[in-house]
């Protein structure tokens, strides 16, 4: 059984539903008119693919995201846990500096589990993290591939570093916060991934 | 800023393209007439990294299709079709992030028709208003630094002729912004 929108995302439509009982949600990709159906399908059928495929290996590696109950390539739909907590980039700007910073630093840890084993999530964003039982929870692997170059894990911090500037632009510092956190656990050179990311912002600036 | 690209950007990508397999200055309108008499889709990849874009394996790849001998029509239809997607995209995705209801298109490449359908498609299914400067003024970022400069003069901001000059190097980042706090 299905139910209204709860959220009307770029690219799916989330709708809270009912699974064996109990609340789920349920994340449908749509059909985009402004692309050809040979695009459309293989990026709806390519992402819901690898999204599960990510999630699942994320929640092995003890990194916390929704729970998969269901997933249908063809429709593109994914059915998961439904994480009852706020989004991260709703309420960071509101909170005392010290719960920033803590928020920040486990944001960072969370990510290090992920490069830890080559995830790349894609689109690291704090609309795409959901704070709930002081976790961390990612959500939304669609953009993710698996990749072990230093130059991955790099880009995949720059998009959370242009979030960061943008959505928290007064708590830019804050992904400072991120990086101690991501030293802290990230099992490679974490220095060499700084410095990757810094590498990127001037590549961007002289292009 | 949302949505940089990596590499190229997209009107130096279809340059390269156009450069690489001879199809003489400028390179644009070429493709465009070109891509409307393409029939078949070739897979390019499609390289979207958060609100950012990559699009120099995507050329590597179209220019493989062509000396591999592939119908140029099919190759320009389908560099069309996966480089304009991956920007209608990431525009779709930066609007849905600030929730913006408007948007309005710029550059050199806004002048291609199909772009355009794409972005005004997008467009109206968000329910969102969609603008672009006619085509004619579109070409060389004309409508882009012509109100740049509107805005700069507004805001008091007066050069010489002499210190108005060209500078490739220029970024829009680099833009002193006066006119806004
Ligand atoms: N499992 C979930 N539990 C609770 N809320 C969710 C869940 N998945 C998605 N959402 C909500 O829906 C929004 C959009 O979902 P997301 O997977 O990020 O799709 P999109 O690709 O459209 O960004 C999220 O920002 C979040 O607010
Ligand atoms: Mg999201």
């Amino acid at each position: 059984m299905t139910k209204k929108i709860l959220y009307r995302g770029a690219e799916a439509e989330i709708r809270l539903s009912e699974y064996m009982g109990k609340t789920v949600v349920l994340k449908q990709r749509v059909k985009k008119a402004y692309r050809i159906k040979e695009i459309d399908r293989h990026l709806i059928a390519y992402r819901t693919k690898e999204e599960a495929k990510l999630i699942a290996e994320a929640r092995s590696y003890g990194v916390s995201v929704p729970l998969l109950y269901d997933v249908d390539l063809t429709k593109g739909a994914i059915t998961m846990e439904y994480l009852a907590g706020s989004r991260v980039k709703d309420i960071l700007n509101g909170l005392e500096e010290s719960e920033r910073k803590r928020i920040c630093f486990k944001i960072g840890e969370s990510i290090a589990r992920l490069h830890n084993h080559d995830i790349i999530h894609g689109d690291i964003t704090t609309s795409n993290m959901i704070f709930l039982h002081d976790r961390i929870h990612l959500i939304d692997f669609g953009l993710g591939c698996k990749n072990s170059e230093l130059e991955a894990k790099g880009v995949d911090l720059h998009v959370l570093m242009e979030a960061f500037e943008s959505t928290h632009s007064k708590y830019a510092h804050c992904f400072d916060y991120v990086i101690e956190g991501y030293s802290k656990k990230f099992q490679g050179d974490s220095s060499a991934v700084v410095k990757k990311i810094e590498e990127i912002v001037r590549r961007g600036r002289y292009r | 800023m949302f949505g940089e690209t990596l590499d190229v950007g997209i009107g130096n990508c279809l340059d390269k393209f156009g450069r690489e397999i001879d199809l003489g200055f400028p390179c644009g309108p070429k493709i465009e007439d070109l891509a409307k008499k393409g029939t078949q889709y070739l897979g390019l990849p499609y390289s979207i990294k958060g609100m950012d874009l990559a699009f120099s394996g995507l050329l590597t790849a179209a220019e493989n299709y062509v000396r591999h001998g592939k119908r140029i029509e099919d190759v320009c239809y389908s560099l069309q079709e996966t480089t304009f997607a991956m920007l209608t995209e990431v525009t779709e995705r930066a609007m849905a992030h600030t929730e913006k209801q408007e948007v309005l298109l710029g550059g050199g490449v806004a002048s291609n028709t199909r772009l355009r359908d794409m972005v005004q498609t997008m467009a109206r299914d968000r329910g969102a208003h969609f603008f672009v400067p006619s085509k004619d003024v579109c070409v060389d970022n004309g409508a882009m630094i012509a109100w740049l400069g509107f805005l700069m003069y507004e805001s008091g901001l007066r050069m010489s002729l002499d210190e108005s000059l060209i500078n490739q190097r220029f970024r829009t980042d680099m833009v002193e912004v006066t006119w806004r706090d």
